[in-house]
């Protein structure tokens, strides 16, 4: 069985755990998977059951401390149930921490409405100076994982269950996949969704660039890659990189077309794969929305 | 012994009161602020960046001007700065900011953060061996109201995190009140606790020494 993205970060994070800084809160999700970390280092594993606003005014105290708090829930729960606690226990403090997310969008989709997460991205996107990171491959996870608990600065990692077939880990600025030539209209795919998009524009002139770090966006390599079209495509809230996209390409007539998951609540079960139809975010779906763009 | 007397603090807080009247809350939590200051925390000028230091958390973050006037008589912000609290130049507003004011320890306002932050950053001595310092975090009874406070209280209590103290003014100003009272909160939860009235700087300083170290504790001070 291919390793998911959570054990990723479950095996990354006892490496780090070597760090005496690094300190983990939790508030159940994946406590089991963590038991063996919280044997090794009882003080610096913490399950606070299940109170979310207690887990993010943890870990602001820790960060007020010195530690390097690593924070992990349901993206829902972490990131909406507690998004004044970001504000005001992290932000405001002054002080940072690491916050990993599974579950966004519609990982468990049968769970329906509550456990739906398409938002957290643009709720982390109000805050200042984030670092955000979509891994579209388990492979990604460990280094992006590393590097942000090494810094200062706050950082949300965005955990899915839907993966590319191939790990890019250096793509925090955005890596050309498919080169269409100069003036191509340039399609910008954020984590998972990569295959979906290679595919829909499979036999079309339009160039793919690749990253799994929407916060900060590479404008510097946007604005040598794009033309006069602009296709974002993110496995989140559609519209969430809009304003970043918009803002760098400001002084040059262009068009944008930013795809993603819709607003509505489906009232829906299935699967992510069925939801992913349903937001035009398969292949089918993303081909139809790049012609209709283009044409 | 320094003690902050009433003829000291008097003048600085009637120069941020700048003729506004001031709630009952300010000077109840004056008391409280005197016996820590003056008996309890073990923090200076000196020390407000020492790891070692003791943690004082202002939860209730609107209760600020006597905490600014005692800041101002202890030395840890210049007397001037009380004349314009809220000012387009001040670096002390209506709530204080952890970032603009030396030794605040937390920016507070929005009620209900202080005591998760408190039991963090106790978490985050223990993790580092720092077996002296405590921390104190000072909340109203209103603000008890919030669930964020319960979260904290039940997981300090079934840790057994003994380096906290919680101080809960009690103004009776939680519009559903605390039938049988705000420490029983607490209790239920595994705390040691004390009620002591308010204004009694020698009971105050008994209650907010009387833990035990092996579970956090609670003063619940009688201010009204």
């Amino acid at each position: 069985m291919t390793s998911t993205m959570r054990d990723a970060f479950v095996t990354s994070t006892e490496e780090v755990l070597a760090d005496p800084r690094t300190t983990v809160v939790l508030a159940d999700i994946s406590a089991d998977a963590f038991e063996p970390a919280a044997a090794r280092y009882p003080e610096r594993v913490i399950n606070v059951g299940i109170r979310e606003q207690l887990m993010i005014g943890v870990a602001g105290g820790l960060a007020l401390t010195g530690q390097r708090p690593v924070v992990h829930s349901y993206a829902p729960f972490l990131v909406e149930r507690a998004y004044e606690q970001i504000k005001l226990d992290l932000d405001h403090q002054g002080v940072g921490a690491v916050l990993v997310g599974i579950g966004g969008s519609y990982d468990r989709a049968a769970a329906g409405r509550t456990h739906l997460g398409p938002a957290d991205v643009a709720l982390i996107d109000t805050l200042h100076g984030w670092t955000v990171h979509v891994p579209g491959h388990p492979d990604e996870v460990r280094p992006l994982l590393r590097d942000v608990v090494c810094g200062q600065d706050s950082a949300y990692l965005r955990l899915s269950i839907r993966t590319n077939s191939r790990a890019y880990p250096e793509a925090g600025d955005l890596r050309v996949v498919r080169d269409a030539g100069p003036g191509a209209p340039l399609l910008v795919a954020v984590g998972p969704v990569l295959d979906a998009a290679v595919a829909a524009t499979a036999d079309r002139a339009v160039t793919v660039a690749y990253t799994h770090r929407p916060r900060p966006f590479d404008t510097t390599g946007l604005r040598t890659l794009a033309g006069t079209e602009v296709i974002l495509v993110e496995p989140y809230l559609a519209g969430t990189s809009a304003r970043v996209v918009s803002e760098a390409l400001a002084d040059r007539p262009h068009r944008l077309l930013a795809l993603g998951v819709g607003r509505e609540d489906l009232r829906r079960y299935g699967s992510a794969e069925d939801h992913e139809h349903w937001h035009g975010l398969d292949a089918a779906g993303l081909r139809r929305s790049v012609d209709a763009f283009l044409t | 012994m320094t003690t902050t007397t009433a003829t000291e603090l008097g003048p600085l807080l009637d120069r941020v009161r700048a003729g506004r009247e001031f709630g009952a809350n300010v000077y109840s939590t004056l008391d409280v602020l005197q016996v820590l200051y003056d008996r309890v925390l073990r923090i200076t000028p000196a020390t407000v960046d020492d790891p070692d230091r003791d943690r004082f958390l202002l939860s209730k973050g609107h209760a600020v001007a006597g905490y600014y006037a005692l800041l101002a008589a202890r030395g840890f912000v210049p007397p001037e700065w009380l004349d314009d609290q809220g000012g387009p130049a001040s670096r002390l507003g209506d709530h204080p900011d952890r970032t603009l004011v030396p030794g605040v320890e937390i920016g507070s306002g929005s009620l209900g953060h202080g005591l998760g932050l408190g039991v963090g950053t106790a978490l985050g001595l223990r993790a580092q061996g720092r077996t002296g310092p405590r921390v104190y975090v000072l909340l109203g009874d209103a603000e008890l109201d919030e669930g964020s406070n319960h979260e904290a209280i039940a997981y300090a209590g079934a840790s057994g995190l003994g380096s906290l103290t919680a101080i809960v003014l009690d103004n009776r100003s939680a519009t559903y009140g605390w039938p049988g009272g705000a420490a029983s909160r607490f209790t239920v939860n595994g705390w040691s606790a004390a009620t002591v009235d308010g204004r009694d700087h020698d009971a105050l300083h008994a209650a907010l020494t009387g833990h035990d170290d092996h579970r956090p504790h609670v003063v619940v001070t009688d201010g009204e």
